[in-house]
């Protein structure tokens, strides 16, 4: 509101009327997310056997399981977003300093990419890499040996290799669009100056785009934290991670507490992780 | 231009597509070729059949799609209607109010999926709002989660549009409902469908929150997929995940359509 009123009851009205325009949206999401969430919350601390105590936290931290589930959690989020930086740092640089025919149906095509669930990456790797599929075939053939070397689908190197490939086009597309924004005449300044492109990368190219990283980064990080469909559809029992978890407790057996601690666990994680992205994301102006 | 020598700009495009191929053109190709296959036991699928489309567009399967279309429209309208809404109301409200409303809409985004089912589960299983068992409590959860993605979008197109049309409208007259109606929401016209077909896009893969809560009777496709490939029916699986990326596609398609013809305006 750009307006000029300098009297307060005049500047009181439109303000009051700005926020009564703000409540119904922000009372259905009270009703249909705050309120649940709180159910959550509150559920965390009532043991099935009555009352109200901290019992359900201390069974689920001492618990084996959590624990493990709390550090492959970690690791995997960690490594994919590792995988996703470099992978898409290089797939981006090629796409915009190196561009070929083609390139722009490139970055259609993981636009596309984007639109599509990311189980459909395992199903594919079930045929890729499963036991008798499209690799194992190759190598069969190419060896005679009855079986493949590539079992790695049901550990948690499965669910790297599928997150890393579903959610690098996350950090492309900022990286794409930073890209754009670079001045060309520095990049032909420095070449015409005698430096060579890993050095002209190393110093122009990725301090400009560190911005850019850091949210992409952080975005990937908090959604592979918070990734199930993957996970799920490898069938994997040795890989669990935390939303596995809650739903496991939740559905499979019912242990509805016990799914709260851990659902309340997985929120804290990951909304912290997402609030330190939005900070970066602002000031890198993405 | 960063590679100037002929030969070296070869060598890195070979890298990209070394890189790029397996990595995520392979996938798709996959999963379509082994829809139409009966066995996968060499480098490339064999027995092929149309049966695993005849079984992904009859009984339960098309069921399944109906469901999900219906899920994702739904879902998508309800949240581009709340969304556009919060949106429009937070850009009248003082940069801080505004900064607490962008925290609380973008809050599903960050909060995981499957806690979103679980928490809905647990809220609507219970007086006063008893929702359980009924369509309606999928197409609450999916739209708490695709609103966040209505409201970010909407409200990043309200930042950059220009503010002299809607004060010119005002200063001659047009009340502020007739701004919103003639001035605002046109010019917002190609973000809003931007973001429905986002929306509808990421409704119509939902997985997570939906396995928390989904009835019986209403089963979306992502769940019929999971079902279908954990009893070992994979070549089903893949010919019903074929047909859930071909319907997302059309939808997009038409949605983008009728930005185009917006634009134009």
């Amino acid at each position: 509101m750009a307006s000029a009123t300098l009297s307060t009851p005049a500047k009181a009205r439109p303000r009051a009327a700005a926020w009564a325009w703000a409540l119904p949206p922000v009372g259905l999401l009270a009703l249909v997310f705050l309120y649940p969430l709180a159910l959550v919350v509150q559920q965390s601390v009532r043991p099935d056997t009555g009352g109200t105590s901290v019992q359900p936290y201390a069974d689920v931290f001492a618990s084996e399981a959590f624990r493990e589930a709390l550090w492959t959690t970690v690791w995997l989020a960690a490594a994919s977003t590792a995988g996703c930086l470099v992978l898409g740092f290089v797939l981006a640089l090629i796409i915009a300093f190196v561009p070929f025919p083609g390139a722009r149906a490139v970055s259609r095509f993981i636009d596309v990419f984007l639109s599509f669930p990311s189980f459909l990456i395992t199903l594919a790797l079930l045929f890729i890499y499963g036991s008798t599929g499209m690799a194992g075939g190759l190598w069969t053939d190419a060896t005679g040996a009855g079986e493949g070397p590539f079992q790695f689908l049901t550990t948690p190197w499965g669910v790297l290799l599928a997150e890393i490939t579903y959610f690098t086009p996350f950090v492309m597309r900022p990286l794409l669009a930073a890209f754009s924004q670079l001045d060309t005449a520095q990049l032909e300044a420095a070449s015409s100056l005698g430096a060579r492109a890993p050095r002209i990368i190393r110093r122009i190219i990725l301090p400009e785009s560190l911005p850019a990283l850091a949210a992409g980064g952080s975005l990937v990080l908090v959604l592979c934290l918070n990734e199930f469909g993957i996970v799920l559809f490898t069938g994997a029992k040795g890989v669990t991670t935390l939303p596995m978890l809650v739903y496991g407790k939740a559905i499979l057996e019912s242990d509805y507490p016990g799914a709260c601690v851990v659902a309340v666990v997985n929120v804290l994680i990951s909304v912290g992780l997402y609030g330190l992205y939005r900070v970066v994301s602002r000031r890198a102006g993405a | 231009m960063l590679v100037h020598s002929r030969k070296a700009r070869w060598a890195v495009w070979g890298v990209f597509l070394i890189l790029f191929l397996p990595l995520f053109a392979l996938p798709l190709l996959v999963v379509v070729g082994a829809s139409f296959a009966t066995h996968w036991s060499g480098v490339l699928p064999s027995g092929m059949t149309t049966a695993n489309y005849q079984a992904a567009t009859r009984g339960e399967a098309l069921q399944a799609l109906t469901t999900s279309l219906v899920t994702a429209v739904t879902a998508s309208l309800l949240a581009l209607a709340v969304g556009t809404w919060a949106a429009l109301a937070a850009a009248g409200l003082r940069k801080r109010s505004r900064k607490v409303l962008d925290a609380l809409f973008v809050l599903p985004v960050a909060v995981p999926s499957v806690v979103v089912g679980l928490a809905i589960l647990v809220a609507f299983s219970r007086p006063p709002v008893l929702l359980n068992g009924t369509r309606w409590i999928v197409i609450a959860a999916h739209t708490v989660l695709v609103t966040a993605f209505a409201y970010q979008s909407v409200s990043a197109a309200i930042t950059r549009l220009d503010p002299a049309y809607e004060q010119a409208a005002a200063s001659l007259g047009a009340r502020p409902a007739t701004v919103l109606r003639r001035v605002k929401l046109p010019l917002l016209l190609p973000s809003l469908t931007a973001a429905v077909g986002l929306c509808f896009a990421l409704s119509m893969g939902e997985l997570s929150a939906t396995m928390m809560l989904y009835p019986p009777d209403w089963t979306p496709l992502p769940v019929l997929i999971h079902a279908a490939t954990d009893r070992g029916a994979l070549f089903t699986g893949s010919a019903i995940a074929v047909v859930l990326m071909a319907a997302t596609l059309l939808v997009l398609l038409a949605v983008s359509r009728i930005r185009t013809r917006a634009s134009y305006r």
